[in-house]
């Protein structure tokens, strides 16, 4: 059909140009010695001026991380990781004694921002976000921080909270994602660099959205950044975090452990548009994006939501999940994915239900494009005690062209005979009659094409904050360029 | 090898003494492919939870029990009866098998068109080898690498052997009864059963295995069947085992051009049952079937693992499985479908629903989507849960007891999976075997019965 086959030239057509993300920022960087050994974590605590019990925190991991393998269930490829070539520490140079204000941020980085979108002065004043950018391994920058100091809300770079509030951060860390739990995980524990903290005290609804831009500018560094979230009773907060890499031919690893915690009556949303760079069209170069991200419903009543946009990375292992432990707690997971040229993505959620009446939702669409292979991986777990426990999946997967694959992997585990589970799958091309129709209305085909993929992930985009749907649906479009108009 | 493989292999060390008792032992080609069976078994031992394909199922009585090969003696228990599947076997073809031995003395040749053999896979192996050299262990691929396929390849000790010739087709079911559970200690045996077809040829096979006794024992049963193009296979499985039985069986299916495979497994009984069917659509236009019902109770385990592969254009499949939980019995499904690149316009169904009757009960779902080709419409889904509340109140404010109500309610909900039977006759006997499977069976008068 000629729609299709023009579909599929164009869809190869989208190289690394396409990227517009790819630049690198000149600027000067003070790193850690290469590689990876117990010196390299004390080097990274002491920048920190990090507590003691932290550090042997992050030692016990190392420790533990030397005596564990990959994990191989997932459904892709890489050549072994050499962990000792890489820099586990890269911080911009002159950021020791940290911003005071936005004034005394290097210009240079600044401008980064700016290209990505997100200009930190002007924001303040427009955009009515706050933001927390991670350059590299470091904090660079946190904005509206006395607004949120009003309300009594805590949002900063993780270092910072060790100095502010040590008790919350010791009370919390590592008990949604132990440092014993994969070998990402594990190795993020003991290296990881900085990240976001957030504490929204009982009863507040955070006024605003708050939101981290990540970034991975040096070279041959890994980025593990940590971010921790605690929605204490009756709270509400809605996170965006971004991400974005310059292009380069080597792959760059990024483990990061996101673990959020909601007690009772207390509300998360975590919202991510990952757009790492995916390496170029024959595979080459582009990001591992291994990240754990764990949120526990602790109290009765509480809800987290996941929502994610994941277009980037050469490599996407990535599982956000929620432990339902509250009763009438819920858990949220809804997913983009999109995979083109040779990228690999292996995603999908884990719904544990422990305690009654539990429900979850999982929404996945999963677009496969070029030489992409594209997994969905899910569990679903119903508790002997998940009493009238009530799970609701629904997995779309969409190919185009014929070199592609799209996988779907579900795993449903019930224990409990008042738990329902429900599970659809499918998997199609877009349909020779739906572009018919279009055409046939005067539609071009490339339109016809962006108003079914559209119309596909509808349903997500939906869920996205209004700051993030632009960001997201441009993406959609940057990452299928050419098939979809 | 780690210890909790170190019951089965018994075998293997006593191998060199089993052997010149294994059937065809005076042919040589069978002496190299059951050495080289041992081998591979030994490599690759039992399989653990710890591969992905084993997740759910763990081998556990073969860890806390010691079997015996088979012994001619075992094979010649007494049996005052053959619990045929079939009403009135008056004078339809039937194998019999006790204690994985075969027993022609049970042996109804019964009516059957030229063309058609129906045999003891151990007549076979005397009478005609070529042919079985040219078949066995030809069928299933790369299964070699399975460690039961393995083990049975080196231990095959009985089983069955149907050919029918192009263009022949035979209407009435054929039966192969497997007795089990007859001995006073634990045995194991192992059926290779041969199923080919020639172009055009049609037939349906029933295979019943039943426990008659109370033994413990260990079937591993390896099936490998060739469908010729445009041929017909109805391939059915009732597995009643004792409560201390052990079944695992793997089925290995080639489907040309235009020719149908449809198989249905119910699963009523077994300490442990996995049944494993792969199956290739080779050629354009070949349709696969795959459904089933499980109804286990007590602390039983049944497995349905399936995969479908797609590698001719327009090749179908659609599966069905249903399955009914109680007490702490558990149940494992998982179903995977793999479209090649090659498959385009395939259609793919799947659907696997399962009841939970009792809180201890388990299911663990798996259904697996694997796609290469983008010409493609393929599904699935999977459900869990109990017996609908509301259903069950509009049938009581109906005046119907809640007993029946409940079994009613199970009734229709199998009835999906067992809708698939296109033959007639099997699919009243198996629902028969379901209706007595059902708790308080004694509230159906017989008018309910036929409902």
């Amino acid at each position: 059909m000629v729609a299709t086959t023009k579909t599929v030239e164009q869809v190869q057509e989208l190289a690394d140009d396409k990227y517009k993300y790819g630049f690198v920022t000149d600027i000067e960087s003070e790193t850690a010695p290469k590689g990876l050994n117990e010196d390299t974590v004390r080097f990274i605590s002491a920048k920190k001026n990090e507590p003691e019990w932290l550090l042997e925190w992050r030692l016990k991991a190392f420790r533990h991380w030397l005596t564990m393998s990959e994990p191989k269930w997932s459904k892709v490829t890489f050549p072994p990781i050499d962990y000792q070539a890489s820099y586990y520490y890269s911080a911009p140079k002159g950021t020791d004694d940290g911003p005071k204000s936005l004034d005394e941020i290097d210009p240079e980085l600044l401008k980064t921002y700016e290209k990505l979108g997100i200009p930190l002065k002007e924001q303040e004043f427009l955009s009515g976000v706050a933001v927390d950018a991670v350059f590299d391994s470091v904090s660079v920058a946190t904005t509206f921080k006395v607004k949120l100091e009003e309300v009594g809300v805590i949002f900063c770079p993780i270092s910072e909270a060790l100095e502010k509030c040590p008790d919350l951060v010791k009370k919390y860390l590592g008990t949604v994602v132990p440092y014993t739990d994969n070998k990402h995980a594990t190795l993020n524990s003991a290296v990881f660099t900085d990240g976001s903290f957030v504490y929204i005290p009982p009863g507040v609804r955070c006024p605003m959205e708050l939101s981290t831009y990540f970034r991975i500018n040096a070279k041959e560094t890994g980025q593990f950044e940590r971010t921790l979230i605690i929605a204490d009773k009756d709270s509400y907060v809605s996170y965006l975090e971004g991400c974005t890499a310059p292009m380069r031919d080597e792959n760059q690893l990024h483990a990061a452990v996101v673990e959020l915690i909601a007690l009772d009556d207390a509300e998360i949303k975590y919202s991510t548009v990952q757009n790492w760079y995916p390496g170029d069209e024959n595979g080459k170069g582009g990001i591992y994006n291994f990240v754990t991200k764990r949120g526990a419903c602790r109290g009765r009543n509480s809800k987290i939501s996941w929502t994610q946009v994941e277009t980037g990375s050469a490599i996407t292992w990535k599982y956000p999940s929620c432990i339902l432990q509250g009763d009438n707690s819920v858990g949220e997971f809804y997913s983009i994915a999109i995979t083109n040229n040779c990228q690999q993505a292996d995603t999908g959620t884990k719904m544990i239900h422990l305690g009654r009446n539990t429900t979850s939702k999982i929404i996945s669409k999963g677009i496969s494009a070029g030489r992409a292979n594209q997994t969905y991986r899910g569990l679903v777990k119903m508790s002997p005690k998940a009493e009238g426990a009530r799970n609701f999946t629904q997995c779309d997967s969409l190919l185009i062209g014929d070199q592609c694959g799209a996988h779907t992997v579900p795993y449903i585990e019930s224990k409990n005979k008042t738990a329902i589970v429900e599970h659809e799958a499918t998997t199609s091309t877009i349909s020779e009659d739906q572009l018919f129709y279009l055409r046939q209305r005067g539609i071009p085909a490339e339109a016809a094409v962006a108003l079914v993929v559209n119309g596909f992930c509808r349903e997500v985009l939906q869920q996205l904050p209004m700051e993030f749907a632009v960001e997201a649906q441009k993406l959609v479009g940057i990452s299928l360029e050419g098939s979809v108009g | 090898m780690g210890n909790s493989t170190s019951n089965t292999l018994a075998f293997v060390d006593d191998f060199d003494a089993t052997r010149p008792g294994l059937p065809g032992a005076d042919l040589s080609w069978l002496k190299d492919i059951r050495e080289a069976g041992i081998e591979r078994f030994s490599d690759l031992g039992l399989p653990t939870p710890k591969l992905e394909d084993w997740k759910y199922t763990r081998l556990r009585p073969l860890e806390d029990t010691v079997y015996q090969p088979i012994t001619e003696e075992d094979g010649m228990a007494v049996i005052d009866h053959v619990p045929s599947l079939l009403p009135d076997p008056g004078g339809r073809p039937r194998l019999v098998f006790v204690n994985g031995r075969m027993r022609p003395s049970f042996w109804i040749v019964g009516d059957l068109p030229d063309g058609v053999h129906l045999e003891y896979l151990r007549d076979v192996l005397m009478h005609t080898p070529e042919w079985a050299e040219a078949h066995i262990g030809r069928l299933h691929g790369d299964a070699e690498g399975q460690s039961l396929v393995a083990l049975n390849t080196a231990m095959m000790d009985s089983g069955f052997v149907l050919r029918v010739d192009a263009g022949v087709k035979v209407e009435q079911p054929l039966e192969v009864v497997f007795i089990g559970g007859l001995t006073d200690h634990p045995v194991a045996y192992f059926p290779r059963n041969l199923i080919v077809l020639g172009e055009g040829a049609e037939a349906t096979v029933v295979k019943h295995y039943v426990g008659m006794g109370v033994g413990a024992y260990f079937a591993n049963t390896v099936t490998e069947i060739d469908i010729g193009e445009g041929a017909r296979l109805n391939h059915y499985k009732v597995q009643a085992e004792t409560l201390d039985a052990t079944h695992l069986s793997t089925t290995h299916v080639h489907v040309a051009k235009d020719a149908t495979y449809e198989y249905f497994n119910l699963s009523i009984g077994g300490r442990l049952s996995r049944n494993e069917v792969s199956v290739r659509l080779e050629g354009e236009g070949a349709h696969a079937g795959l459904n089933g019902a499980y109804l286990m109770r007590g602390s039983e385990h049944c497995d349905n693992t399936t995969m479908i592969e797609h590698l001719a254009p327009h090749t179908t499949c659609r599966e069905i499985f249903k399955g009914v939980l109680d007490d702490q019995s558990r149940a494992v499904f998982q179903g995977r479908i793999i479209v090649r690149k090659e498959a385009q316009g395939t259609d793919g169904h799947q659907l696997c629903k399962t009841l939970l009757l009792s809180t201890g009960a388990e299911i663990d779902v798996k259904p697996e989507l694997e796609i290469y080709a983008d010409d493609v419409k393929c599904s699935h889904g999977a459900t869990t849960g109990q017996i609908d509340e509301t259903a069950l109140f509009y049938l009581r404010s109906r005046g119907i007891p809640e007993a029946l109500a409940r079994n009613l309610l199970v009734q229709s909900f199998l009835g999906e999976a067992l809708d698939e039977i296109s033959n007639e006759e099997v699919r009243l006997a198996f629902t028969d075997k379901v209706l007595h499977w059902l708790p308080a069976a004694c509230f159906l008068s017989e008018e309910w019965r036929d409902v």
